[in-house]
């Protein structure tokens, strides 16, 4: 395995290499460097011309310049970057960092939220094969692969941000809207459970019911401006995701995996209680070290209880955990939602990556966060969902024709089984490879949604970069995304080699 | 599942066919079935329809070079803005400016309709000349082995640490001063790259069969045995390859557009169009709707025409296959 990283390691930079030379070749020679000044009318034009000239180094052949930026950048290696100065002299480094957490938080959050949805809702589409939902779902990914990034931030910005910016002024739902609501709900839900008409019914009842009764009740309490989830509602979220889990990976038969998960549950609101003083006024580092440790006791009771099941004990039980103290972190979130509304009256940002100057605590300024993000994540992870749940449909279908899963029903195991672990896994593996390729489109896919959306990143960097012919902000743009690009395609190979025994050589 | 019996013949029901089954049951072609099945797929033809509509309108409406069109107005003519530019458009006909008009009174359906022509034109040549380039690189690939093979792995493998818009982006601010044509060259230059791995996979294994060594056998030249034995078998995965390279290339096109890096003025395509005028959402949100509706709808044909070819060449997926 170790040789099998370090040789593809070697491989990706000598890729890099040869990528940066071809990136710093085409850029420099994608235009005229010079040419705002040509038609500047200036006095100085000429002194003007002549330092731009010598600070970019126009003046030296193109070798001279790219192993220039190289030496520089090579300086990375040993903790000295010099990635060169931009057209205006500002250090390129500086800017690189600013820019770079801003456009990696967003795509890598982008992509592991359409990676979930896309794969769960794939998954059932290709169960489901031809069934209203199907037809339903496989439109919309259509939809969603024909859609202009662009042209779908403007109506995102539009309705998801200003519509819900006046809505939350005054929060109101009537019944008509709330009656709505539940209807649509019901359909998606009962389509997707399936089954009879009877049982479709049934759910769709429930679930409407459900629905219209707790708008009525948030819009009656007014939760919209002061939500809550409390204690009560963390624990019941969490027992249900843990059972549910358990249901889904091992069946609620294997009690040793079940009893793991519940007693995590169980310390998990022990946890709630004793760190609540510590999360008034957080840091990150804290945060960290909290959840690092939640991770650990995970494991931990899991290795207590797990006994002959002990791998599987501990891998739930860490989920477990994880989402126990995401769970945490929400109540928190959620408490400060209130006060935060005091500061930012218009939550829902369509410019910038955080609101300048901004004045409040550390759960507000997270919010503030969370909400300049919503937004274009929203877009990348809806754009890139439609083609992870085309795949896992084609893939899923593609494996449950398989004879082994035939045998494996016709021996008589569930249909939980049979999907989970003898069709789920198999499918995965080809899912795993399009993760690589789609990481570099959805880098793309951010260069247009930060100019939509007015943010400072990296996709700035290179557009103004290239306008101006100006090749080392380019050239730091390509070192990030290619990096992170061989990052997770890294990943994705060794996620390949964990999936497909086959080929751990 | 490939069972080639027509829909209409229910099995077993005529007395004839039990009887002299062979007689009964007409054989199709591939290229039949192929067909049979494509025109099974309701979005698939209403896609082609729609498709046809919107390409018949843009070319002859304004005209394609020096060809006149039915549509009075010229795309670049300013005029009089009347009633601020609202769109004339109505159930009950057109009207003067059934788009409306820009802020400088230009007609917006000319406008749009040239951005069609625009926005097609380079979407079919960046899918024609994408799918050649990648359908010969790799055929070659996949059979010689070799260099070639390698470079091919090499450049894909180069692609995905280069994002495919980036790569676009640079070419196409060096191609900005050449027009649409030398524009769509360029993106074919850049988008060949997963067709030739698609060819080569296909090339891979349809080399090993039997009909090859045949063919390498009685003495047929490599050359030979490329294009007359094994690409004809190969033709269904280029085709659809090639549906989904145009509606990519739509989308390519509209984004470096939008970024300033595709086509430049005073040529107008639909990206550049909402480039333009996306800042007037709240005021003039016409300008906005109409060439974005555009896009999306020339996209989502493509893409169905695309997935109505894939069930049509592998119908292995599909219940009912013929």
């Amino acid at each position: 395995m170790t040789r099998f990283v370090l040789r593809r390691l070697a491989v990706s930079s000598l890729i890099l290499l040869v990528g940066s030379l071809l990136m710093f070749v085409l850029t420099i020679n994608s235009g005229d460097p010079l040419e705002d000044l040509r038609e500047s009318t200036a006095s100085n034009r000429d002194q003007l011309m002549q330092s731009r000239i010598t600070n970019m180094g126009l003046d030296q052949p193109w070798y001279v310049r790219y192993f220039t930026w190289l030496s520089g950048a090579a300086g990375c290696l040993i903790g000295k970057c010099d990635l060169g100065t931009d057209r205006a002299g500002s250090d390129v480094t500086a800017l690189l960092a600013q820019a770079a957490g801003s456009t990696l938080r967003l795509v890598t959050i982008a992509t592991f939220a359409a990676i979930i949805v896309g794969v769960i809702i794939g998954i059932i589409t290709a169960i489901r094969q031809y069934s209203g939902f199907d037809y339903v779902v496989t439109f919309i990914s259509f939809l969603f692969f024909s859609l202009p990034v662009f042209w779908a931030a403007v109506l995102l910005k539009e309705f998801g941000a200003i519509r819900f910016n006046d809505w939350i002024a005054d929060p109101q739902i009537s019944l008509l809207q709330a009656i709505v609501t539940g209807l649509v709900l019901a359909v998606i839900l009962s389509s997707i459970m399936g089954g009879d008409w009877k049982r479709r019914l049934l759910t769709g009842a429930i679930t409407g019911v459900f629905v219209v009764a707790a708008l009525m009740y948030f819009t009656a309490v007014g939760w919209w401006r002061n939500p809550a989830l409390g204690v009560g509602l963390v624990a019941l979220v969490s027992l249900g995701f843990a059972v549910g889990l358990v249901a889904l990976i091992t069946g609620l038969g294997n009690r040793r995996v079940l009893y793991s998960t519940l007693t995590t549950v169980g310390v998990g609101i022990v946890v709630y209680f004793a760190v609540a003083p510590l999360l008034d006024e957080p840091n990150w580092l804290l945060l960290a070290g909290l959840f690092v440790s939640s991770l650990v006791i995970g494991l931990l009771i899991g290795r207590l209880w797990g006994g002959y099941s002990k791998g599987t004990a501990m891998a739930l039980s860490a989920v477990t955990a994880t989402f126990m103290a995401a769970m945490t972190f929400l109540d928190h979130l959620v408490y400060a939602w209130a006060g935060f509304l005091q500061l930012k009256p218009r939550p829902i940002s369509t410019i910038g990556s955080q609101t300048p100057n901004f004045p409040g605590d550390f759960w507000e300024t997270t919010l503030d966060w969370g909400t300049q993000l919503l937004l274009p994540t929203a877009l990348l992870t809806l754009v890139s969902v439609a083609s992870y749940q085309r795949y896992t449909r084609a893939s899923m279908l593609e494996t449950l024709n398989q004879d082994y899963v035939r045998t494996a029903r016709s021996k008589g195991l569930g249909e939980r089984t049979v999907i989970v672990k003898h069709a789920f896994r198999n499918a995965l593996i080809p899912i795993t490879t399009i993760v690589a390729f789609n990481f570099a489109g959805l880098i793309s896919g951010a260069v247009i949604t930060e100019t939509v959306f007015g943010w400072k990143g990296m996709g700035e960097l290179f557009k103004s970069g290239l306008n101006n012919v100006d090749p080392a902000p380019v050239m730091a743009f390509f070192l990030v995304t290619a990096i992170a690009a061989i990052v997770m395609n890294m990943i994705a190979d060794i996620a390949y080699a964990f999936l497909d025994p086959r080929i751990r050589r | 599942m490939s069972d080639p019996r027509p829909e209409d013949q229910q099995p077993g029901t005529p007395a004839a066919t039990s009887v002299e089954p062979a007689l009964e049951e007409k054989s199709y072609s591939q290229g039949q079935l192929v067909r049979r099945r494509f025109f099974h797929h309701k979005g698939a033809i209403i896609a082609v329809v729609i498709l046809a509509l919107i390409t018949l309108v843009a070319f002859t409406s304004i005209g394609f070079g020096p060809i006149p069109g039915w549509w009075g107005k010229s795309f670049s003519t300013t005029g009089a803005v009347l009633d601020g530019g609202r769109p004339t458009i109505s159930w009950t006909g057109l009207g003067e400016h059934p788009f409306g008009q820009d802020t400088t009174g230009r007609d917006y359906f000319a406008l749009v309709m040239r951005g069609t022509q625009i926005s097609l034109t380079i979407a079919f040549i960046v899918g024609i000349v994408s799918t050649i380039i990648g359908t010969i690189i790799g055929a070659i690939a996949g059979y010689f082995r070799g260099w070639v093979e390698t470079l091919l792995m090499r450049m894909t493998d180069l692609f995905i640490i280069i994002p495919l818009l980036v790569l676009a982006a640079v070419l196409g601010q060096i191609a900005s001063g050449g027009g649409i044509v030398v524009l769509a060259l360029v993106l074919a230059l850049v988008t060949w790259t997963s067709l030739a791995r698609l060819v080569r996979g296909e090339v891979l294994s349809l080399r090993e069969r039997e009909f090859v060594s045949a063919a390498r056998a009685i003495g047929t030249g490599p050359w030979r045995i490329i294009f007359r034995h094994i690409l004809p078998n190969t033709v269904g995965v280029i085709i659809v390859s090639t549906t989904f390279a145009i509606a990519s290339a739509i989308l390519l096109e509209t984004a470096l557009s939008y970024l300033g890096f595709g086509v430049q003025a005073p040529d107008v395509s639909l990206g550049s169009l909402i480039s333009q005028y996306q800042t007037a959402f709240t005021t003039r949100p016409w300008l906005f709707w109409f060439p974005g509706i555009f896009i999306l709808a020339i996209a989502l044909c493509v893409n169905f025409i695309g997935d109505g070819l894939r069930d049509a060449f592998d119908p292995r997926q599909k219940k009912d296959g013929a």
